[in-house]
């Protein structure tokens, strides 16, 4: 018995744990990163946002998901019922397992595997479905269309952030997202947001808008067009599930750029007053920084149309990834730093 | 399986609940794909009987139902109106009461070009111009609240002038506006103007020509844009736009950015006028005080019987019009606004049918999407500046 409290039920309680030490965080997160992006945003256009709920909007956030969770869910009359309500579990759940690779601090990271970049390509390639079966099951032209679009988008712009991630790669010679960011150890110089590969920084941020349909490619959800897009019928926590899984998506894919680019948990210069703040506070202001970025996008730009979104990746995008990539191969021969295999 | 299989296109309800339909639009659109292949614009779900309920009210309960047929633009209509009953009476309104019509001809159109380039901008995805916008437009309608005491449905226009006089200190405060105005259309510019994708949303995008526009019957930025340079107050100057300097800008290419850059000239060229007329605007009367189409003075009718009778039977009765027609058209900030007014000699209007300028942009909405992609519909339409009051009446 005492055997198999030790090999079972101690190592679920500590992976159990972790789970809940990451998902609990992250998801609240997701609710203020809401009540940021409605602040900021207001500000940007000279008005003051949520101010109401509790002191500066504060509890907004949790005014709104309470709202949403005690609703009715409905489900239109000819939707694939099981297909219908699968599809905002999937996008939810495949929001957060991703975490379970992402490195936090030195040695921070519920799963420490060797192939963590492939794994987040793999769960963020996955995505595309839980709006597919959305779009489909609805029913709804609406819904439909937006879920093409949303596809098509998704799809063509992994394909750039792919081959971004392989220049990366070339450079660190490790796929592990821990040593990627201990390749660039020494200060901010050493980033590869700030190195040659500062191209394929823009390439993957503005791939990573597209990634998680934020403006100014929010096709899918395209307002003016769609009304709402493939989510248009669906109402309470179904929809809380996609509207949180898509602002985890954005932390997500924000944690990933500071990971590739801005040097993940390392502080910024290697000395005195940065080395002291600890190593999770720097990744959670980097991601931070790169959330804001998103939402000062969504302030200033209108929105691509859908063949212009389409030329930009296939047509810019990806000739200029991939010649990234002969590059940075051809100048890590040329100067003998290719990084021996593994890593550092 | 013989013959070639049936593609059918697909068929896409546009509004009426829909947020970039600007009202109560309902378009029935046939799409292959994303591509646009038919537009059938359906209206009427905003119909009042505007032309019908006219006939049976006064001249002077007429006018506010023009506040309620373009309800961003309501002074402009409520002028063509009384403009109409004007020229039926044979009377000139008073140099100050021309000045304060044109000036709130001017606002008026700042107010709706402020509200149109911005809610483009939206339709095009970029939402901030129209947060920033309306602080400017609450600004304009607290000028239309102190001249009228309404913000929106102002009623300020009369037959023979305006209703009262400017409040003290209001010319001031337009010119302070006018001051710090410039700054938000620099703002404006500057997100918008040579933004790449707002430029690649809009330029190109429902083209119309010259001969087109003039065949479909476009009028105002609609037609200018397509390089025609007509405007009814230089064509057939009423008020006193033929003392006053202005330009009238026009465009090259007839597409939505030439409009978009037409619109926003147009509120620069509002604004030269604004300050011309606080600069010259004489003083005297506001509106005409013979033939009794005015009401008497406060203080003449606590003190005459003659006056008293006068305002009780203007107000009840109203005055009469002598037997005629008319066709009377102002530039209203979509385009030609005519009334075409008939009046047999009674009290009442015998007919007023009313020319919208949005009901023949939207009929151009088909052959200008045509071939485009459903966006671009969502900007063409924003590009055309409709608003359901006054097509729908």
């Amino acid at each position: 018995m005492a055997e198999f409290f030790d090999i079972y039920v101690v190592p679920t309680a500590w992976i159990v744990g972790g789970v809940l030490l990451i998902v609990v965080p992250v998801l609240l997160s997701v609710a203020y990163l809401t009540l940021a992006e409605r602040k900021v945003i207001g500000w940007m256009q000279l008005r003051k946002g949520p101010n109401v709920v509790g002191p500066f909007g504060l509890l907004q956030p949790i005014a709104d998901g309470l709202k949403l969770f005690f609703k009715e869910t409905i489900i239109p009359s000819g939707a694939n019922r099981v297909i219908f309500l699968l599809a905002p579990v999937v996008t939810f759940v495949l929001s957060l397992v991703a975490w379970a690779v992402i490195p936090f601090g030195a040695g921070i990271v519920l799963a420490d595997v060797n192939v963590g970049i492939l794994y987040l390509f793999a769960i963020s390639s996955l995505g595309v479905y839980g709006i597919i079966m959305a779009g489909w099951a609805s029913n709804s032209k609406y819904a439909f269309l937006g879920a093409l679009r949303s596809a098509a988008q998704m799809v063509s712009y992994e394909v750039s952030i792919g081959f971004v991630i392989i220049t990366v790669l070339l450079a660190v010679g490790s796929l592990n997202l821990s040593k990627i960011v201990l390749a660039q150890a020494g200060g901010m110089h050493h980033w590869f947001g700030f190195s040659m590969l500062m191209p394929m920084f823009a390439v993957f941020f503005i791939s990573a808008l597209a990634e998680t349909n934020r403006a100014p490619f929010d096709l899918p959800e395209a307002e003016a067009e769609l009304v709402s897009g493939y989510n248009v019928e669906y109402s309470a926590m179904t929809f809380a599930m996609f509207f949180l899984g898509e602002y985890a998506n954005m932390i997500l894919m924000s944690g990933m750029t500071a990971i590739l680019f801005l040097g993940g948990w390392l502080p910024p210069l290697e000395f005195a007053p940065f080395t002291w703040v600890p190593g999770p506070v720097w990744f959670a202001l980097k991601i931070a920084f790169v959330l804001f970025v998103f939402l000062w996008v969504r302030a200033t730009f209108p929105r691509y149309r859908y063949d212009q979104l389409m030329r930009l990746g296939w047509k810019v995008f990806l000739p200029l990834s991939l010649l990234w990539v002969v590059l940075t191969a051809g100048w890590l021969l040329a100067f003998d730093m290719v990084p021996p295999a593994g890593g550092l | 399986m013989t013959g070639d299989p049936q593609i059918k296109t697909m068929t896409m309800n546009f509004g009426p609940q829909h947020p970039a339909a600007h009202g109560v639009l309902r378009m029935v659109m046939e799409m292959d794909g994303e591509v646009v292949e038919r537009v059938d614009p359906h209206i009427g779900l905003l119909h009042r009987g505007t032309e019908k309920l006219i006939e049976y009210k006064t001249y002077m309960q007429a006018i506010p139902y023009f506040d309620r047929l373009d309800y961003v633009a309501p002074m402009n209509q409520e002028h063509a109106f009384v403009l109409a009953a004007e020229k039926l009476l044979g009377i000139t309104v008073p140099p100050r009461g021309q000045y304060i019509r044109v000036l709130f001809d001017e606002i008026t159109r700042i107010l709706n070009h402020l509200l149109n380039l911005t809610a483009f901008a939206m339709d095009v995805g970029a939402m901030t111009p129209m947060l920033w916008g309306f602080e400017q437009r609450e600004l304009l309608m607290e000028f239309y609240e102190r001249v009228s005491g309404a913000r929106l449905h102002a009623c300020y226009y009369r037959v023979g002038g305006v209703h009262q006089d400017l409040p003290a200190g209001l010319t001031d405060d337009i010119r302070a506006w006018a001051e710090q105005f410039p700054k938000f259309i620099a703002d404006m510019e500057t997100i918008l103007n040579e933004n790449r994708i707002f430029k690649q949303r809009s330029v190109d995008i429902g083209i119309i020509s010259a001969e087109d526009a003039l065949a479909w019957g476009l009028t105002g930025p609609m037609l200018r844009a397509s390089g025609v340079a007509w405007d009814l107050r230089k064509a057939q100057p009423y008020m006193v736009y033929d003392q006053l300097d202005f330009d009238i800008p026009i465009g090259k290419n007839g597409d939505c950015y030439d409009r978009y850059l037409v619109r926003v000239e147009e509120v620069r060229q509002s604004l030269r006028l604004i300050h011309q007329c606080l600069d010259k605007m004489p003083s005297g009367p506001v509106i005409y005080r013979e033939k009794k189409i005015a009401p008497p003075t406060r203080g003449e009718m606590k003190r005459s019987m003659e006056s008293l009778i006068h305002h009780f039977k203007l107000y009840t009765e109203g005055f009469h019009v002598p037997a005629g027609e008319t066709y009377t058209a102002v530039e209203a900030p979509k385009g030609e606004f005519g009334v075409y007014l008939v009046s047999d000699g009674s009290n009442r209007p015998y007919r007023c049918k009313i020319r919208a300028p949005g009901f023949p942009h939207l009929q151009a909405m088909d052959y200008m999407c045509k071939g485009h992609m459903l966006a671009d519909s969502v900007a063409i339409l924003g590009s055309m500046d409709v608003v359901f009051g006054e097509i729908d009446r």
